[in-house]
């Protein structure tokens, strides 16, 4: 019981501490819920769906498929983190002054939610079809120990669930002057890790160049295996021993969202000073 | 890099055969998987930087390396408490 939980936690926490970040990130804004539910639905039926079709995935780019779709839809979720900075960058500040003075914001932003609403299915989809694949690995074989490992992964799946949520209550108590430029700096740091982790599968399987396969290792001080090493993987992007082309493809992503962000809200900036 | 050698590792009863593997050192490599079990397994070392899923009867190939010398331990990471090996780099 405790193996199938540590297994199933592993997993779900990294997706967690992504949706708690979302979570935070999207605050105040009016119809979230059916948006970043829709997410998580999405997510665990894209799951099921990538479970179900992994053999021909794998089979799929010589061999290479579970990494191409794996990188794939890390970029895709890339795109949409951007999107979510430049609608932050020009809705931000009006919603943290909202919030100050009203206690709740009224921004409407179907097109960020929705943005959100697909990097949440895409962390649930990755993480969650190795889970899927677990435990229909424990239902087909059909032992008796199954109970047990169903009862440990269920509470692998709500620990998981909690740390997301405390997460984004934590998140919540940084004064609403400075939570959006917080979680901003969280997005920001959250897309450069997948953008990363997207170079490194693809140069892994010699599908772009690697440009240096280890340029440090700090494995003996943090392991990528460890708990605390997995979650800051998935927070910031933390590589014990990062490719040449993963620290390319961070630095990038990183200077572009930050860039982003700032010169849409100053355009938006501009345009209010023309009127 | 002239055909650097490529060990393989099969799965059955959730245990690896062979659980010791030489790897060159300082070289790229792979390490081709096939799974003989019944459900699914997942070939996973943080060590050497690999993770991927090897479905009943289905042979999986990872990359890993330039490694430097030392010993590197993989698992199935649905059973990592019957299925771990070592992969030595020399």
């Amino acid at each position: 019981m405790l193996a199938a939980f540590i297994i199933v936690f592993r997993e779900v926490m990294e997706a967690g501490l992504i949706v708690g970040i979302v979570l935070a990130a999207t605050e105040g804004i009016r119809h979230r819920a059916p948006y970043l539910w829709g997410g998580v639905l999405a997510g665990v039926g894209g799951a099921c769906i990538v479970a179900a079709c992994i053999g021909a995935l794998s089979a799929a780019f010589q061999g290479n498929g579970q990494d191409v779709f794996n990188a794939g839809i890390l970029c895709f979720a890339v795109v949409m983190l951007g999107l979510h900075s430049v609608w932050m960058a020009r809705h931000g500040r009006e919603m943290a002054r909202q919030m100050r003075e009203m206690g709740s914001a009224v921004a409407a932003g179907d097109s960020t939610l929705l943005a959100m609403a697909i990097v949440v299915a895409v962390a649930i989809l990755r993480e969650g079809s190795e889970v899927v694949l677990f435990l229909y690995g424990v239902a087909a074989s059909a032992h008796l120990g199954a109970v047990a490992i169903i009862s440990g992964s269920a509470l692998g799946i709500a620990a998981g669930a909690a740390i997301s949520w405390l997460l984004y209550r934590g998140l919540l108590t940084i004064p609403v002057s400075r939570l959006f430029s917080v979680t901003s700096g969280l997005i920001a740091l959250l897309a450069a890790g997948m953008a990363g982790q997207a170079a490194a599968l693809l140069a892994n399987d010699g599908i772009i160049p690697a440009f240096g396969y280890q340029l440090w290792d700090t494995s003996w001080l943090l392991s990528t295996g460890s708990l605390v090493g997995k979650a800051l993987q998935a927070l910031v992007g933390y590589s014990d021993r990062p490719m040449g082309v993963q620290l390319v493809a961070y630095l990038a992503t990183l200077a572009t969202l930050v860039l982003l962000s700032k010169y849409a809200g100053k355009t938006r900036v501009l345009q209010k000073q023309e009127i | 890099m002239a055909n650097p050698p490529s060990p393989a590792l099969t799965l059955r009863n959730h245990g690896f055969t062979p659980d010791h593997i030489i790897v060159p050192a300082g070289t790229r490599f792979k390490i081709r998987v096939t799974n003989h079990d019944s459900t699914p397994d997942e070939f996973e070392s943080p060590a050497l930087r690999v993770e991927k899923i090897v479905v009943p009867g289905q042979t999986i190939t990872v990359f890993a390396g330039p490694l430097s010398p030392g010993s590197y331990v993989f698992y199935d990471d649905y059973h990592p408490e019957t299925a771990h090996g070592v992969a030595e780099a020399k």
